[in-house]
């Protein structure tokens, strides 16, 4: 545990939830250090001896083990033997969280707003999701609004063409040496600073991450988020985006608020043969360019005969993020196909359009077991993009409203969409 | 160690390296094979289940999650990493190094514990072959299978230690685990809860509940045996048993919540009325309890045993945690043992020797671990509003072995006499016609996410899948 990140005077403790423990012995047979133990009662964790090496978590049938408390004095084995519930998280240590040990997926409770967000971004898809099969294993919600983790600026770019309309930043955030373990489809939380015209905290903001697990630069402790800034709402009307802005114009080494991450089902397929049909526009690009990095990382050591097909739709060629680095990457590893809506002297083309350009191709995914399909961007392609899908499978003789079932099941068809 | 998958049988014991014992198993898998297909869980064997398998037996390895069908299930042979410098933790030879090997002097007894394990494991799958096809929903289907194929592994785990250290004998043990039936009258397993049948769904987790939680207690004993090999065994059995553990503690509590709700809505208590709604009432539920709770504390042996103080003494079979006791010889110790007199029934104190009396200090920590579940669900039907309390009887009811096996006392421990005690039976223990109202409930639903009305859907899903995923491709 980094003792020098703790707030004053509080501990993370790990503790057992008594009410859902069954008191099956595993976390005590797994524990390598000895900081689990029992009475005839419960399952107790030392805290003097726990390191935080988080080996008794997997193993846990119900969920118990993961519960964590900040507290200014940490809760001893008497105490814990005593319980039968967990005492409330103290008001008192309502403080930044420290390195704890992380939480696994499904066992922190997301805030209600980002709760909100996602489902909203989700619906799209049609109900619940599930991930991929070979997803990995998720980290959820480490980090919550009320112990966020502090993150520093490693670099700030401008995406889009100097005399582009819109303004897209790639943004590299560094950890240093907190925790933050992220993969490809989650999202991060950025809460910005100040207030909002009512007196209240601003809430929170989530952003999809843009770079593969291992980091932006491989084996650093950063993450990329593509953001977007706001200068006017759906309807043209003049606006300021509170977060987009004051995360587009942060300097290097500048100080932000993160929590998360997030996202347990728009997940990156890891098993070699898995094809993956990305369909986007503008910073919906986001995870699609974190999980085309982790494929051309992946190749330098591994056999990969999965395909990437993307659709990518933008006003114009400047206003694309990531145009120029895309179009070096090698064709066996991502086929783009881009779609322009504003381009000088050219048909407007969407995405839908271009997917109906490749028709054939998309059909021979489509019939793979191993495609999965990932749709992320504004909320006004949704509508256009099924029917082109429609429209596609008809033509070769499939029905892709008897298939959309069939792919959402196996966790084959993902949507994040926004307005 | 990781686990080596590339072989016939995946192992992390360099059965590579050891031919003769590598044929031997290898021997004896298509007759596991077969054994599975005629006496495994009936039908499901071709469905692609959303099964666990263990990859390697650390913390990242024990569990990796995958659709499997069950006869390609990677059963194979699994120890705890070993732990260098182990010296014996108990009993006369204790502070010596443990054994790597079978001593002679202790060949019979160690095999003997071995094989009584070992019976258990096939002996629950028979005992649960046909409670698929009444499954409450998909989530708790693939709870079954999970179960069945890790008590496959576990028989493995056993047969490995009879093949690789007891020689002609062990292989013919070995062959006798395929043999004996649950419930067969001429050869049927040896203990007794094992042959007690599993008709429906709410035997199964009262049995997971209170008889794979003595699984956890013996386990535990044997972890601690100064045969290294069968401690290192039970070491990485443990953390399979508690799955099994789980099913049995939530399933349960899942059938009383569910049973709550409907007394709140309808506003009664009225057994006659719930089960119309169909529900099973708490007062079926208690004499379920009652009868595997009891049941399962046979499993434990007799109170004043010595066998049990003689396992101790030679370091073959210790106590659940030896390390939380300050005395691990106990030689000189007493306990006092509570038991009815011979003649009138009464019941007496009398001291007998500690190490007599290893099977009653396991059983009573046993009893007190059943008792936190219980306390559990007392306490949620409490905040809820609703007016029951479960309880575990006393251990002195309903017993067919040990002391108390013979005599005649109620679940209060109160002694009467025969004829009282048989004319008020099924006031305790399921009756005929409790056991076939619940089997009326047992209807299957497969529908990803559906679940039958007598039951309340789980929490969360396995492995962090929602409730309604596909966890059996039917």
């Amino acid at each position: 545990m980094n003792i020098a990140t703790e707030p004053k005077g509080l501990v993370r403790q790990h503790l057992i939830d008594p009410e859902i423990c069954i008191r099956c012995n595993t976390c005590e047979e797994m524990c390598p250090i000895d900081a689990i133990t029992h009475d005839s009662r419960n399952y107790v964790i030392d805290h003097d001896i726990c390191d935080g090496r988080g080996d008794c978590l997997g193993p846990c049938p119900t969920g118990a083990i993961a519960n964590w408390r900040q507290t200014a004095e940490p809760y001893s084995l008497e105490e814990q033997f005593g319980w039968d519930y967990l005492p409330d998280q103290d008001e008192a240590a309502e403080a930044p969280a420290d390195l704890g040990a992380p939480v696994p997926a499904g066992a922190a409770e997301l805030p209600d707003d980002v709760a909100r967000i996602i489902e909203e971004a989700h619906k799209g898809a049609g109900g619940r999701q599930v991930p991929p099969f070979s997803a990995a294993h998720p980290y959820v919600g480490i980090y919550s609004d009320k112990s966020p983790v502090t993150a520093k600026v490693a670099g700030n770019m401008r995406l889009t063409d100097a005399d582009a309309s819109s303004d897209i930043h790639h943004i590299i955030l560094d950890f240093g040496t907190q925790a933050f373990p992220v993969i490809e489809g989650q999202s991060i939380g950025v809460i910005p600073p100040g207030e909002d015209t009512n007196g209240r905290p601003h809430h929170v903001r989530l952003y999809s991450v843009a770079s593969p697990r291992d980091g932006e630069r491989p084996n650093k402790n950063n993450v990329a988020i593509t953001v977007k800034r706001v200068t006017e709402d759906n309807d043209g009307n003049p606006v300021t985006g509170v977060a987009s802005n004051y995360l587009c114009d942060l300097p290097r080494g500048a100080e932000v608020k993160v929590t998360g991450p997030y996202g347990t089902t728009f997940l990156m397929p890891n098993h070699p043969e898995a094809n993956i049909v990305m369909i986007c526009t503008g910073t919906g690009s986001a995870p699609m360019r974190a999980m085309t990095e982790r494929r051309r990382r992946m190749r330098r050591h591994h056999d990969i005969p999965g395909n990437i097909l993307l659709l990518f739709g933008a006003r114009t060629q400047g206003e694309l993020p990531y145009f120029g680095p895309l179009q070096k990457l090698p064709k066996d590893l991502i086929d783009p196909e881009f779609a322009f809506s504003r381009e000088d002297g050219q048909a407007k083309q969407y995405v839908q359009d271009r997917i109906k350009t490749r028709a054939d191709d998309l059909a021979a995914l489509l019939k793979d077991e191993n495609t999965f399909i990932f749709i992320c961007g504004h909320k006004r392609m949704e509508d256009g993009v099924t029917e082109s899908l429609r429209e596609v499978c008809k033509s070769h003789g499939m029905d892709w409203d008897e298939m959309l079932p069939v792919f959402r099941k196996a966790g084959r068809y993902h949507v994040e969409t926004y307005y | 160690m990781s686990i080596n998958y590339s072989e016939k049988i995946p192992n992390n014991v360099n059965l590579a390296e050891d031919r003769k014992l590598q044929r031997a198993l290898e021997h004896w898998q298509p007759a596991f094979i077969d054994w599975w297909k005629e006496l495994g869980p009936e039908g499901f064997q071709a469905n692609e289940d959303y099964l666990r398998t263990a990859t390697g037996v650390d913390a990242k390895g024990w569990a990796s999650y995958g659709y499997t069908e069950m006869p390609d299930y990677r059963w194979g042979i699994f120890l705890a990493d070993k732990t260098e410098d182990r010296t014996v933790g108990f009993g006369d030879e204790f502070g010596k190094p443990v054994w790597q090997e079978v001593p002679g002097e202790h060949r019979s007894a160690l095999r003997r514990l071995i094989v009584t394990q070992g019976d258990t494991e096939p002996a629950s799958v028979e005992q649960q072959r046909l409670l698929g096809q009444t499954a409450p929903s998909m989530y708790d289907l693939r709870n079954l299978l999970q179960i069945n194929v890790e008590e496959g592994r576990h028989l493995w785990a056993m047969v490995y230690l009879l093949h690789g250290f007891f020689g002609r004998d062990g292989r013919e043990e070995a062959e006798a685990m395929l043999e004996r039936h649950s419930g067969d009258e001429d050869n049927p397993r040896i203990l007794g809860t094992f042959n007690e049948p599993q008709e429906e769904w709410l035997s199964f987790f009262t049995f997971a509940y209170f008889t794979d939680r003595d699984g956890k207690f013996q386990l535990k004993s044997l972890a601690e045996s100064a045969f290294d090999p069968l401690s290192r065994t039970c070491q990485f059995m443990l953390t399979e048993e508690a799955h099994h553990m789980f099913v049995g503690e939530t399933g349960l509590g899942r059938v009383i919540q569910r049973t709550s709700e409907v007394m709140q809505e309808l506003k009664t208590d009225d057994p006659a009325r719930l089960r119309e709604h169909g529900v099973i009432d708490f007062g079926i539920i208690q004499r379920y309890i009652n009868f595997w709770f009891t049941s399962s504390l046979d499993l434990f042996g007799t109170e004043s045993s010595s066998n049990a103080a003689n396992s101790f003494a030679a370091g073959l079979k210790g106590r659940p945690d030896e390390d939380m006791y300050e005395d691990h010889d106990c030689s000189d110790d007493t306990f006092s043992l509570e038991r009815p007199h011979a003649d009138n029934g009464k019941v007496i104190t009398e001291d007998i020797p500690m190490r007599n009396a290893m099977n009653l200090v396991t059983r009573n920590a046993y009893i007190k671990d059943c008792e936190t579940g219980l306390k559990r669900w007392n306490r949620q039907l409490s905040k809820a509003g609703v007016d029951f309390t479960f309880t575990l009887p006393s251990d002195r009811f309903h017993r067919a072995i040990g002391v108390w096996a013979g005599f005649h006392f109620g679940p209060d421990g109160k002694s009467m006499s025969k004829t009282e005690w048989e004319s008020r039976l099924y006031e305790w223990v399921p009756s005929r016609e409790d056991r076939d109202f619940v089997k009326s409930l047992m209807k299957p639903v497969y529908e990803p996410g559906k679940i039958a009305g007598w039951i309340a859907p789980p929490a969360r899903g396995i492995n962090n899948n929602p409730v309604d995923y596909e966890y059996v491709k039917l």
